[in-house]
């Protein structure tokens, strides 16, 4: 069993030649039972409920639909529109574009020191690894409804600090001002720890003779961390960033039991909009062209990204 | 600095392996004791807030409760609802898990193994899958559920999660399977076997550690998951514990006691398993991100 567990860190990558590499030339027994049993399955699957979906809200996109009979009532580029025009989209855009930047400013750097901290040689540390990593574990909505309970001005955490200094507590999450810097909080809570872990990870790869060679060159711990341990981890960096930015444009679990978007679309994003303005009311055009919006953001910034800042990882 | 000298600074160096010196390892505790708090506390409070009253919540908010309302706990854990919103999350996590395992290493297997017009393309075509989430065809999704007659049906929320787990799982499987020595396959297609046979009882035995990894994987999400059984789930009795929270906050709306001792019971399984296997844990749910 331990063995198991230490192949599963770190499956065997680097051994050569593949399998793959030599069988090539060789003609093999059962290719075409091979075939036509093992990659129907998935295949189907995936179009039916994947791709197909995708297609589908492009082309229901164009559509005033409520999602009965037929898409008959088409009307042209008209949701594009009345997407752009809406104030709680272009809320949601900037709350979407505002946990990326927290996720690039706060959250990585956090979790970059605390990686730093739980690779020295101390007693606890892998305890404290555990721990920071706890919240990514559970699942969005408890933790939504965790911080709900924390934040609530009348019987929550926030609540008791404000009436033990003899003040009057707020309610942030029904404050437009508040809310959303209240989430930004929560989603850096939640996920710091994931990103740490990937920190913890790049850290341990470094070849310490490195580090040995700039302490023997004289270099400070300041230095030895901007001139040799961050460039060294210069693709984790990007990976965590491409995380931070894959998950904001997904959130949609923590916000609905946190503040479901409000108050008045305070803090809407991107998934939270196509819920609560196409789901809710069944307006399947305009809620696929959100969704068709929210797809050629996501597939621009992955594409993007991995051309720009993943050529070499 | 000489070169005798410098074998040893170095071996007192934080990076060699010994001890912090104390000011680094005061710094190093204060700092990491402050950010602990900052991530128990609300989790803590949470599980002890379940043992309050409404009242003492208010005027006790951070003491232990002067006396613990083990009703509380005990009316949920007696409950039908709980156990059985425990039960659905269980079954779709488990029928999920398993329908991933199954097609995505079978299609992973064909394309690490077997040479065939457009497999390159085919790969491509499930890679599309990780680009974009499940939330941006969703309302497609419905009506595709509705359509087949699978609303209200765990299936209805089984599927469309196994199909959007695909890309990343055929990727894992893939890339282990390609990695294992070549002298396996070569000694077994010496002895006659096809590649069923070498799929089955080589391939499969050996990948033991990719399937831990890609079902830890497959299992956190859906027993997490939110969105996809709160659109095509309408019954309560088919409700995994993530709707159940909702659902549980929407009755008792401001009986703050009862919904602590309601999430506390419910992210205590996630918890005790998260501890008793960290080690696959995280390095499944890391494994993902690495690779």
């Amino acid at each position: 069993m331990s063995q198991t567990s230490s192949v599963a860190a770190s499956p065997p990558s680097m051994r050569a030649p593949s399998v793959a590499r030599r069988n090539r030339k060789r003609q093999v027994r059962g290719t075409l039972p091979v075939l036509v049993l093992f990659l129907p399955p998935a295949l189907l699957l995936f179009t039916v409920f994947v791709i197909l979906p995708m297609g589908e809200a492009a082309w229901y996109s164009f559509y005033n639909w409520n999602g009965y009979g037929l898409p008959t009532q088409w009307i042209g580029t008209k949701n594009y529109e009345l997407i752009f025009n809406n104030a709680a989209f272009r809320q949601a855009l900037i709350n979407n574009g505002l946990i990326i930047i927290v996720s690039i400013l706060v959250q990585i750097p956090l979790a970059l020191w605390l990686a730093t901290m739980v690779t020295h040689k101390i007693k606890g540390a892998v305890l404290f690894r555990l721990l920071f990593f706890l919240p990514y574990v559970l699942a969005d909505v408890a933790a939504g409804m965790i911080w709900r309970f924390v934040y609530d001005g009348q019987f929550g955490l926030v609540a008791g600090i404000f009436n033990t200094l003899g003040m009057e507590a707020p309610f942030w999450l029904a404050d437009k001002q508040a809310a959303m810097p209240a989430l930004l909080g929560v989603i850096v809570w939640k996920y710091f720890g994931f990103h740490m872990m990937l920190f913890v990870a790049g850290l341990q790869s470094i070849d310490k003779s490195v580090l040995e060679a700039a302490d023997i060159d004289g270099a400070t711990g300041w230095q030895k961390f901007f001139r040799v341990t961050l460039p060294l981890l210069g693709s984790t960096v990007r990976l965590s960033v491409f995380f931070g930015v894959v998950g904001s444009l997904q959130l949609f679990d923590m916000i609905m039991p946190l503040t479901g978007g409000g108050p008045s679309n305070a803090t809407q994003t991107m998934v939270t909009f196509l819920y609560s303005f196409g789901v809710m009311r069944m307006q399947v055009g305009f809620g696929s062209a959100v969704g068709v919006v929210l797809f050629i953001i996501c597939v621009t910034l992955a594409f993007g990204y991995k051309r720009i800042f993943m050529k070499n990882d | 600095m000489t070169e005798t000298t410098a074998p040893i600074d170095a071996a007192t160096a934080p990076t060699s392996g010994r001890s912090e010196r104390l000011p680094t390892r005061i710094y190093l505790y204060v700092s990491l004791i402050l950010v602990t708090a900052l991530v128990i506390i609300p989790l803590v409070m949470t599980a002890l807030g379940g043992f309050k009253t409404l009242g003492e919540l208010r005027g006790n908010p951070f003491g232990l409760p002067t006396e613990w309302q083990w009703s509380n706990y005990g009316n949920i854990l007696f409950s039908q609802r709980y156990w059985l919103q425990m039960g659905n999350s269980l079954l779709i996590a488990a029928l999920t898990v398993f329908l991933t395992l199954a097609f995505s290493a079978m299609a992973a297997f064909t394309f690490a193994h077997v040479k065939f017009f457009g497999s390159g393309f085919l790969l491509n075509y499930f890679l599309i899958g990780l680009m974009f989430p499940a939330a941006t065809a969703i309302l497609p999704l419905f009506i595709r559920i509705r359509d087949l007659g699978l609303l209200d049906t765990y299936w209805g929320v089984v599927l469309p999660q196994v199909a959007f787990g695909l890309g990343m799982s055929i990727l894992l499987f893939r890339n282990f399977f390609r990695n294992l020595p070549s002298e396996l396959f070569d000694a077994a297609f010496v002895d006659g076997a096809g590649y069923l046979r070498f799929f089955w009882s080589i391939t499969l035995p050996l990948s033991r550690p990719i399937i831990a990894t890609v079902g830890i994987i497959s299992f956190v999400g859906s027993w997490n998951s939110y969105i996809l059984p709160l659109i095509m789930l309408n019954s309560e009795s088919k409700y995994p514990w993530p709707l159940g929270i909702m659902v549980y906050r929407g009755e008792f709306s401001t009986d703050w006691q009862l919904i602590l001792a309601f999430i506390t019971l419910t992210i205590l399984p996630t918890v005790v398993v998260f501890f008793a296997a960290q080690k696959h844990i995280i390095a499944g749910l890391t494994a993902g991100a690495v690779k």
